[in-house]
């Protein structure tokens, strides 16, 4: 990808203070965001990927702190903002966000209208009649069918996917220049999801926003992604470009998480599992956070820390398997032929222009 | 599979909640059966009634319409009590929020064992002890988990004390309801893996309820379809994925994400579209259209299928 970049995160490592002990929710973290394209960051909850993304816009908890580091956008550090003032020039306007529960992001007790024509008043200081007829026509962008009559409603009046598109409409309305969304779909139904997927991609093609997609679903990483971030314990452990991830994954937890999947699995054959469970983060994680319930490690991994190793332009993975002192370990069978298992479904394959 | 035992009969079953005085039906004309130590699936969406119908086979839910016949009795409506003790026994169940659906405030001691106090289930306190320790070890937790409380257990954890204290009363029929929705992908496979080992070591049959296809094709022998209150398409489940028929079926299949970058960034989505089915005249009715293979449809529905499955 020739693009810019438009964000850069370096070295970012973020504490939470939680009852006199200190937790470590990200742990030296560096990502560069390239300009119009969509990143996934997939992870397991409690692997930070939310807590990550919230640096970006001030927006962590007030017991977490990011104790090292820098985020530069548009020439700028972002964590020399301090105070909230200097965050509103950012938050919202630059880089919006979208969460995962639309009815806890929409006021109940105002109308749908009001909500949006609000923001559009802020952030583009039009009048009041203005800012209707645009938060009419943002509607109708999101799919909001007879848009005039429902500018007059209540949140509890929309489905939980017709709220969902109210929340883009908002965020669409400062005209943002990355789109964080934070597991917009997991509260909806899987056909919703698959609607409000395509929209957003729709919109980032109209708009030009760059799009960060927070998520645990691989499907939905599949089909939005030109890139992805694995975290793991506070930290990437892989990333490259959907493809290197999904069909040349390095790191053992990639191919644990992949070969878990469901779909992937034979009949009547278990389903791979991870065995275990992630580490604590308030202890201090000594060589590589993943070794416990990796059946691949090496005296090493409970030792030293990985470094990120290059796999390819774009791709890299921390893992002590990439050195090339490593055995050569093969990833398990269900990688090697996610594809073709995928494809035989007939049904999946049915409904493709493949 | 005609000649396999049927464990459980749902027959014409409706049923009706009362919001306000209206009555909102949530559940209409559902046929099903269930065969001794299958894996059978029933996949909707949010609203569709599939809980309902879970929930109203452990009687928790009231039926307004036609019957549940688990081993031959019918067990819903008004039962003797040694019948609901009975129905109790053989048939648990577990749900999707592992962390609501256990008491904060109690043991996990208390909480597996209490379906056997209830029903005095076991000898004297050591053979009480012992069947608690049994159940935790089968569901891969440790003897000294028993006298934790819930708070301290990982999501997965709680999941498999709800397992446990489903397993403890030695159930024939359990009810898993979304068991792994709330989990995360690494945990998932775990429970799953632990359900069918259940299966397949002691014969268990389980009724699984669940919103995703994907997840059901690998662990279901057969697959219901569930929309807006109406079963609208069952069959064996490589049967549903090869020859999917009703509308609402492709458009589940469609939407449900493929890890898979190739398939989903070509993919093109079926929207479902409920007025393509004119049922102003010609009335659908629920029926088998293919040996095991059953459809919501009306006749001039039903001449079309037929085209399909016979290509």
């Amino acid at each position: 990808m020739e693009n810019k970049i438009i964000l850069s995160a370096k070295n970012i490592i973020v504490k939470f203070k939680v009852r006199n002990r200190v937790l470590t929710a990200i742990r030296n973290v560096s990502l560069d965001l390239y300009e119009k394209e969509t990143l996934a960051i997939v992870g397991e909850s409690g692997s930070g990927k939310s807590v990550f993304t919230k640096t970006f816009t001030g927006m962590l908890e007030t017991n977490g702190e990011v104790t090292n580091g820098e985020i530069i956008f548009e020439g700028k550090n972002l964590l020399e903002n301090k105070k909230d003032k200097d965050w509103e020039k950012i938050r919202g306007k630059k880089i919006a966000t979208v969460f995962q529960d639309p009815m806890t992001s929409l006021n109940p007790v105002k109308t749908i209208g009001s909500q949006i024509s609000e923001v559009i008043i802020k952030h583009q200081g039009k009048s009041k009649e203005e800012a209707k007829e645009l938060a009419i026509e943002l509607m109708e962008k999101v799919g909001i069918q007879n848009a005039a009559v429902r500018f007059n409603e209540y949140p509890f009046m929309y489905s939980g996917g017709m709220r969902q598109r109210i929340v883009i409409a908002i965020t669409l309305a400062c005209k943002p220049e990355i789109l964080i969304c934070d597991e917009p779909t997991t509260a909806l139904d899987v056909t919703i999801q698959a609607q409000i997927i395509d929209l957003i991609k729709n919109l980032q093609k109209e708009y030009g926003f760059t799009t960060i997609y927070i998520t645990h679903d691989l499907g939905v990483v599949a089909n939005v992604a030109d890139k992805v971030a694995v975290m793991y314990a506070g930290q990437i452990i892989e990333q490259g470009t959907v493809e290197e991830v999904f069909y040349n994954p390095k790191h053992p937890y990639t191919w644990g998480l992949l070969s878990s999947l469901p779909q992937l699995g034979e009949k009547g054959k278990k389903l791979y599992a991870i065995s275990g469970t992630p580490p604590s983060l308030f202890e201090e994680i000594k060589g590589d956070a993943f070794a416990p319930r990796n059946p691949y490690a090496m005296q090493i991994d409970y030792e030293e820390e990985p470094p990120m190793f290059k796999v390819s332009e774009t791709h890299y993975a921390k893992t002590w398997l990439l050195d090339e002192r490593a055995p050569f370990v093969e990833p398990p069978v269900e990688i090697r032929q996610l594809h073709e298992r995928l494809s035989k479904m007939p049904s999946v394959k049915g409904e493709t222009n493949e | 599979m005609s000649n396999q035992e049927v464990l459980l009969q749902v027959k014409d079953l409706e049923i009706t909640f009362k919001v306000g005085n209206r009555n909102f039906v949530a559940v209409k004309d559902a046929n099903f059966d269930i065969y001794k130590g299958e894996t059978f699936a029933l996949v909707g969406e949010s609203g569709s009634g599939k809980t309902t119908i879970g929930r109203a086979i452990v009687r928790i839910n009231p039926t307004s319409k036609g019957d549940i016949i688990y081993q031959g009795q019918k067990i819903n409506g008004k039962i003797s009590k040694e019948l609901d003790k009975w129905v109790i026994k053989n048939i648990q169940m577990i749900f999707q929020d592992p962390a609501a659906s256990l008491n904060e405030r109690a043991t996990i001691d208390y909480i597996i064992s209490e379906g056997i106090q209830n029903f005095k289930l076991y000898k004297d306190e050591a053979d009480r002890k012992q069947k608690v320790l049994d159940a935790l070890k089968s569901v891969g937790l440790l003897e000294e988990h028993a006298s934790r409380y819930p708070h301290e257990f990982s999501g997965g954890q709680r999941q498999r004390i709800g397992i446990a204290r489903a397993m403890i009363m030695e159930p024939k029929l359990l009810v898993a309801d979304e068991p792994i929705s709330a989990l995360d992908v690494s945990i998932r496979a775990q429970v799953l893996n632990l359900l069918d080992e259940f299966k397949k070591n002691k014969g268990l049959t389980i009724m699984f309820v669940a919103h995703d296809l994907s997840v059901v094709r690998f662990f279901s022998d057969r697959i219901a379809v569930i929309n807006k209150g109406r079963i609208v398409e069952l069959a064996k489940t490589e049967e549903l994925f090869n020859n999917p028929l009703h509308p609402y079926t492709k458009s589940l299949l469609s939407a449900v994400p493929q890890p898979d970058p190739k398939i989903e960034k070509n993919k093109n989505l079926i929207v479902y579209d409920e007025s393509i089915h004119d049922y102003s005249e010609d009335k659908p009715f629920w029926s088998e259209i293919k040996e095991g293979h059953f459809i919501w449809a009306n006749n001039k529905e039903l001449i079309e299928y037929k085209k399909i499955i016979d290509k």
